[in-house]
């Protein structure tokens, strides 16, 4: 079964900018994202998707946006998480986890799709302000005890296998302007992607400049059979066990019943 | 065909695990044996996370010691008062174990006792029974009668507490079969088994139960044991995955019948003797696993 494409459509709409560019003074540039749905269910057989987003520039100067000036990065941000981080070393010759680094508020996932080449559109110290990007993105440990160079070690750590598991990616060219004022994002959700609420956020910028962020929610939640039972493991699970429990006795019953020899 | 495993939150091929299911059945029915052993360190080798494949391998247990338990009760080789004396001990190793497999699970060091845990007692059980089942082909080719030792006493039958087995025949101090309970209880709950690899040459070589009541007794009482060990691990860890135990229970159970077929045509020592090696080469994989520097010095986890 092919992977199906989720797309998110477009509400926010464009308020027509030439009637405001005619004056003066324009109005300051406004940046929206819609959200059709508010949540995307992944199904039993999810092997990783994209996921499209559409969006609107308010109030563009056209003279910008011809010459391609804009530029938008749009984050798909997973719930904040306590994550640790453990290391192994060499024990007796066994590989065992000895050291770890307990981090607070990791983002589960991080999906990034931007317009250019993260270098061209604005400056290191403006991506470090905004704490935009698989790089920037602010990871805190729990226990503000441990050594600098422990942390800086763990933290890169914890960046890579996110990376490798793909759950914190980068998309260049995955913004498009679609005409001057409207485009689309693809974001990439990795067949491990974490339920719960995530944040949609896109970043405007003019000319490298950062002029605004707007955001809106959206909930990826598992369809079906699924997720009925993880609800049922967690909220009721009690009652899961004896469930568990019944139902393998019920399976070898039944086996012994079809196959029966004696 | 691909499944997602909602607690495991993976998906995996449905195919695999029917077959995986069916592989270990046809295993189990032909040694007569629970499979648990089998099944969770091949979980553990389809990258299924330990935490899981350890409890969820408890309830797949429970469907195929039904299955035998109902045989042997039907044949009267089940020594019920036996087993519920076992299985008092059981509850307690059991309850200690899912306390220990909490606390390793969050230090980080679960997965490291689990896979020494295996390697450990497969590697010691599978050699045992290799050497006994080489000897036994040995003795068997020279045309020599084995040699029985039944009816001879240890320390064990100096214990106070004595109490009287009817169908084993046994009159034994409690203290030994509740110890062996517990014993069974702790790995059941810490490595996903049943413990019928363990239980059986244990009731034969230290209590002396006679041969034809241990298979049924041991099946009895794991059901128990299990089944508490499944609801317990569901309740404080939510590791419990029903669907992947399902599917390996249904390929399980239908395996054990054919694996039942080809075992009653193997010799019993040339089949001892196929276990053993099959036991050692999984205890060998999980080593190598230990050993080998891993892709990844790092790995991440959910808060504690």
């Amino acid at each position: 079964m092919l992977a199906p494409r989720l797309v998110v459509l477009m509400l926010g709409f464009l308020l027509a900018g030439h009637a405001a560019a005619q004056q003066e003074e324009a109005p300051p540039e406004g940046i929206q994202i819609g959200l059709s749905t508010d949540s995307v269910a992944i199904t039993s057989d999810f092997t990783g998707t994209n996921l499209t987003i559409f969006g609107a520039l308010d109030n563009a100067d056209p003279m910008v946006s011809r010459q391609g000036r804009y530029d938008v990065i749009v984050v798909l941000e997973g719930p904040p998480r306590t994550t640790v981080v453990r290391k192994k070393t060499r024990v007796l010759g066994m590989w065992i986890n000895t050291e770890s680094v307990e981090f607070k508020d990791v983002p589960a996932s991080y999906s990034v799709a931007l317009t250019r080449p993260p270098q061209d559109i604005t400056d290191p110290a403006s991506y470090s302000r905004l704490a935009l990007g698989v790089d920037n993105i602010h990871l805190r440990p729990l226990d503000s005890g441990d050594a600098p160079m422990t942390v800086e070690e763990f933290t890169a750590a914890l960046r890579e296998q996110k990376e490798a598991a793909g759950l914190y990616a980068e998309n260049v060219g995955g913004v498009q302007f679609l005409s001057r004022t409207l485009f689309r994002a693809t974001l990439y959700l990795a067949p491990h992607v974490p339920v719960g609420t995530h944040k949609a956020r896109a970043f405007l910028f003019r000319n490298g400049v950062f002029l605004r962020e707007t955001s809106a929610p959206l909930t990826i939640r598992k369809a079906g059979v699924e997720q009925r039972i993880f609800e049922f493991a967690q909220q009721e699970s009690f009652l899961y066990g004896v469930f568990a429990v019944l139902l393998a006795i019920l399976t070898g019953w039944i086996g012994r019943l079809v196959f029966r020899r004696d | 065909m691909g499944i997602y495993l909602p607690i495991a939150e993976m998906s995996v091929n449905m195919v695999v695990l029917l077959a995986m299911g069916a592989a270990v059945g046809f295993l189990s029915g032909m040694f007569g044996v629970g499979g648990g052993f089998l099944i969770t360190p091949l979980l553990i080798f389809y990258n299924v996370p330990p935490a899981i494949a350890v409890a969820t391998g408890a309830n797949q247990v429970i469907a195929s010691s039904f299955s035998g338990a109902l045989a042997h009760f039907k044949r009267g080789t089940l020594d019920v008062k036996l087993g519920l004396v076992l299985l008092a001990g059981g509850l307690v190793g059991s309850s200690i174990g899912i306390y220990v497999f909490a606390y390793l699970r969050s230090l980080g060091q679960l997965d490291l006792m689990v896979s020494l845990l295996y390697v450990v007692l497969l590697g010691s059980i599978g050699g045992l029974m290799l050497v006994e089942s080489v000897r036994a082909i040995q003795r068997s080719r020279g045309g020599q009668a084995p040699l029985r030792r039944s009816g001879q006493h240890n320390w064990i039958h100096k214990l106070p507490l004595k109490v009287r087995f009817r169908a084993s025949k046994l009159f034994v101090s409690i203290i030994p079969v509740l110890g062996i309970g517990a014993a069974i209880g702790f790995l059941a709950s810490v490595m996903g088994v049943g413990g019928g690899f363990i239980m059986v040459p244990a009731l034969i070589y230290l209590l002396k139960v006679p041969t034809n009541v241990v298979v049924g007794t041991s099946l009895f009482q794991i059901i128990f044991v299990a089944a508490y060990t499944t609801i317990v691990h569901s309740t404080a860890n939510q590791t419990v995955d029903v669907v992947l135990a399902f599917l390996l229970m249904v390929g399980g159970v239908a395996g054990a019948q054919y694996g039942t077929r080809v075992g009653q045509k193997l010799r019993g020592e040339q089949l001892r003797a196929l276990l053993a090696l099959l036991v050692l080469a999984v205890a060998l994989r999980l080593a190598f696993d230990l050993f080998v520097r891993p892709a990844s010095l790092y790995s991440l986890a959910g808060g504690v």
